[in-house]
């Protein structure tokens, strides 16, 4: 991650949040001295989530070892309009758990407990902090898994997918975690309890659970989740693909689709990731290879079998040079190693890197990538492109050099140039990573005021004080409440600049 | 487009419309919503008005049949826009010309988009596809106000801002007035095939529909039919001719017999009629408990994998009794068809912890609950 272009909180904290640190003083009698953290030294450490480049110490830091412990720091917080961010693993990339200056960082990460294990209703309900893969892991005896799965899922949290409604190379087949999460007990941002959703598929009322999916952070916290699995299927293959072109790559996913096959997971590298990936992990893909693709396809036997054979012949038809087979579980990971890995590898061909994270129609790939090239050409920036081909989402890694003053703010405008040919082309500015606090500006670019307006007004229903990861997500403040001019807290300030009062 | 009074057929569950619209597009429906007060109904092809509770009072009737464009069909993107007021059927025509389709299949003829998403209605198929929400990738509503405000896009990957998709759908107009629908498509299966068992009782239909669901098999439906004590197990198949072919056989193994058959049979996707029928919503393995707790007398299907039936039941049932008896496995019972007008109460059943925060919503999106009031759970 780029090290460089981090905006700091201005002021120390131990001067800017008197109340907070009152707050702090009372939680410690309330839910234990150990959990409530102040120390600027022990603060350190959750001055950022895993977009690096955005820093701010918050006041106070509660590692919540029980649900309850969430329960008494949010009503503290409410009663004393002090503003909270929850965090999981703090992987995310977009900058959704960057504390805030004035406020309380709440860390979930010792709420990994799994709860219930139901293969019969194919759900297992977890604590916040559970790491995605266990989830997987715990339902594996019973044949099952969770669909969901992020590169991250070694560290990330289910916390964290909840918030950020988390995909993954195999959400083209299987969707996205909204479509796997049936039920969560959330903590009010007025510290009251609620219980969205549940075992059964469907429930009387408003779909609440589905709004506050993918709300990163700003309705509440989760305390509990009740996630689906599926069955694992009866077989996988997968396949490695090197083209000479890009297009022709791209052309191949646009002819699989048009084929009427649905994938579990169609990945494209480039040439510039494909050296990283072979410079960090060693994965051996194809020399000489513009493009690369990694496409899996899973179901029942016989129909894995046919539409296999079916993409071999549409790849070879477009072009492709090399055609590798996975033979075995081993050799299937390492062709996913490559992928995975990429973010991470970039690392070995430049001194610090920038990730996007846009989405486009799957069928204006070619001329994106043709686009994007361009745009790194003008300001004479590499960028390596990875991305889910199949439902076309872009991650271009801006490479960029560190030490040169200036270079990391180029990136960052490269980033925002491509995520506005990607709104620009019917697209979004984010297909997993979450707006956050990065992309917060870009909002007003993809909605209108009046889209923004009605998706504040879920926001006030939640929460009307705005003490929810304020600074988040939208674009602009906004009051809630009808008169205009009364402060009554959501995002009246930025909680970068510190405690405002 | 003059307000016109409304006839003896402009009614909501009961409830006679004191005038009807039918707006054409969303300026107008805008506009309808700026220049009146008062309540307002909005209503498709009015397929599903039952399926909601009667409206507190209906001054308008707000139709959206006049909203019938398809926008676009992307087929390379998988993706499709279409007005409101489109039927279903006549999307999947267009659809089905790229051999693609929308994956939803409620059976009630003539229903448009806008009404399927404000009932939240699905088929059998939800058990492989899902249902609106997995399905609704972007969405145009009028508020109440007259604002006129998307959420989502037209991308099927895409979490830029709240997915307000999900609170539309099933709130039956009381949020916005949908005007227009993104959805993702699927393929067209290329074979169909169907395996029919006959079942004993409810514990063999659970025992069944569990060998199913935690088996390797992809059936796009799994149904059960239980009427005056016979019943039904269908497995729907559908997929390229060779898995179709593979997978029924696997299925006749593993189930220990039933017969094997190109379509499913005539009752299968059509909801039971009476005068008093519910959807329920489970723990999809709570089957043989659900099926158990229902009056004598009481038929109709469940989707065996997914945790949802429909049931027509015996008019004088004892709705809280049978609440009562199907909570413990997430039970819930909802009208989606009655003889006589009931209470919210009784439509919808009892509300939950969460209730303050739906009221909070609505109160939100519809301060002076003008749009559908009365109609959700609680009187909302």
């Amino acid at each position: 991650m780029s090290r460089h272009l981090v905006r700091e909180s201005a002021t120390a904290p131990e001067e800017a949040a008197p109340r907070a640190l009152l707050l702090a003083q009372r939680l410690r009698g309330r839910i234990g001295a150990d959990k409530v953290l102040t120390d600027p030294a022990q603060l350190r450490t959750y001055e950022c989530d895993g977009l690096a480049t955005f820093r701010v110490r918050p006041a106070v830091v509660v590692l919540a070892g029980h649900r309850d412990d969430v329960v008494e720091t949010v009503r503290m917080c409410a009663a004393d309009g002090v503003p909270f961010v929850a965090r999981g693993s703090g992987t995310g990339l977009s900058g959704g758990a960057m504390p805030v200056a004035d406020g309380v960082l709440i860390v979930l990460s010792r709420l990994r407990r799994i709860v219930s294990v139901d293969p019969d209703n194919a759900r297992v309900e977890a604590e916040p902090g559970v790491i995605n893969l266990w989830v997987t892991r715990e339902a594996a005896p019973y044949g099952q898994a969770y669909a969901p799965d992020p590169s991250s899922q070694q560290v990330c949290s289910i916390g964290g997918n909840v918030a950020e409604n988390a995909g993954g190379a195999h959400c083209l087949k299987y969707g996205f975690t909204v479509n796997h999460v049936t039920g969560a007990e959330v903590v009010l941002p007025d510290g009251g309890v609620v219980h969205l959703g549940g075992t059964a598929p469907e429930h009387p009322g408003l779909d609440l659970l589905g709004a506050f999916v993918g709300s990163e952070g700003t309705l509440g916290i989760a305390t509990r989740v009740t996630v689906r699995t599926i069955q694992a299927p009866e077989a996988v293959r997968t396949m490695l693909v090197g083209f000479r072109t890009v297009a022709d790559a791209a052309g191949t996913v646009s002819d699989i689709i048009a084929a009427g096959i649905l994938p579990a997971a169609v990945e494209m590298m480039d040439a510039l990731a494909i050296e990283a990936a072979e410079a960090a992990v060693s994965c051996g893909y194809p020399e000489g290879a513009v493009a690369v693709l990694v496409i899996e396809l899973d179901g029942p036997l016989a129909e894995v079998d046919e539409q296999f054979r079916q993409v071999e012949t549409i790849a070879d038809a477009r072009g492709a040079f090399e055609t590798r087979i996975a033979e075995d579980d081993a050799e299937r990971a390492l062709m996913w190693r490559g992928r995975k890995s990429a973010f991470a590898a970039v690392g070995r061909i430049s001194p610090a890197y920038y990730v996007q994270d846009g989405v486009i129609p799957r069928t204006r790939l070619p001329e994106v990538l043709t686009e994007i090239g361009r745009l790194a050409d003008a300001a004479d920036v590499r960028v390596a492109n990875v991305f889910h081909a199949g439902d076309g989402n872009l991650h271009p890694l801006i490479l960029f050099d560190d030490t040169v003053p200036g270079a990391a703010e180029v990136a960052e405008e490269l980033g925002f140039a491509i995520l506005d040919l990607c709104v620009d082309l019917g697209g979004s500015i984010t297909g997993e990573h979450g707006v956050g606090v990065e992309k917060k500006s870009r909002m007003a670019r993809q909605f209108t005021s009046a889209d923004l307006d009605t998706m504040q007004l879920v926001r006030c229903a939640f929460d009307p004080a705005g003490l929810a990861n304020p600074g988040k997500l939208f674009p602009t403040p906004r009051l809630c409440g009808e008169r205009p001019g009364v402060r009554t807290g959501a995002d009246t300030h930025d909680p970068a600049l510190g405690e405002v009062f | 487009m003059a307000p016109v009074t409304g006839g003896a057929r402009d009614a909501v569950a009961g409830v006679a419309a004191a005038e009807v619209v039918a707006p054409s597009t969303a300026g107008e429906v805008a506009e309808v919503l700026r220049s009146t007060r008062g309540s307002v109904v909005p209503v498709g092809a009015g397929t599903k008005t039952g399926w909601a509770a009667p409206p507190s009072s209906c001054d308008l009737l707000l139709r959206t049949s006049g909203l019938d464009r398809i926008v676009e069909h992307v087929p390379g993107d998988l993706i499709a826009v279409a007005e409101a007021g489109v039927p279903l059927n006549a999307l999947q025509r267009r659809l089905a010309e790229h051999g693609q389709m929308l994956a939803l299949d409620p059976p009630e003829e003539g229903a448009t988009l806008g009404g399927i998403v404000g009932a939240n209605a699905s088929g059998p198929r939800r058990l492989r596809y899902g249902t609106v929400r997995d399905l609704l990738i972007g969405v145009r509503v009028v508020l109440a106000d007259g604002t006129d405000a998307r959420a989502g896009g037209k991308v099927v990957k895409n979490v830029a801002g709240y997915d307000l998709g999900k609170l539309y759908t099933g709130a039956h107009g009381a949020l916005g007035v949908v005007v227009s629908t993104v959805w993702r498509l699927h393929p067209l299966p290329k074979a169909t095939g169907a395996v029919v068992v006959p079942v004993a009782d409810g514990a063999q239909a659970g025992r069944l529909a569990a060998l199913v669901a935690r088996s390797t098999l992809t059936p796009t439906a799994v149904e059960l039919r239980f009427h005056d004590g016979a019943r039904e197990l269908v497995l729907l198949f559908e997929s390229i001719e060779a898995s179709v072919r593979a997978q029924s056989a696997e299925a006749v193994r593993l189930l220990g017999g039933g017969e094997r058959a190109s379509a499913p049979p005539a009752w299968f996707g059509r909801r039971p009629e009476g005068p008093l029928v519910l959807r329920l919503a489970y723990a999809p393995a709570a089957l043989p408990h659900i099926l158990a707790a229902l009056p004598g007398g009481a038929c109709g299907t469940a989707s065996a994998c997914t945790g949802v039936a429909y049931a027509a039941v015996p008019e004088e049932t004892d709705l809280a009794a049978l609440r009562a008896a199907i909570a413990p496995y997430d039970g819930s019972a909802v009208l989606v068809a009655s003889r006589e007008p009931r209470d919210a109460a009784d439509h919808w059943g009892p509300t939950a912890d969460s209730f303050g925060l739906m009221t909070r919503v609505k109160d939100q999106f519809d301060p002076a609950r003008r749009l559908s009031p009365g109609r959700l759970l609680g009187g909302l």
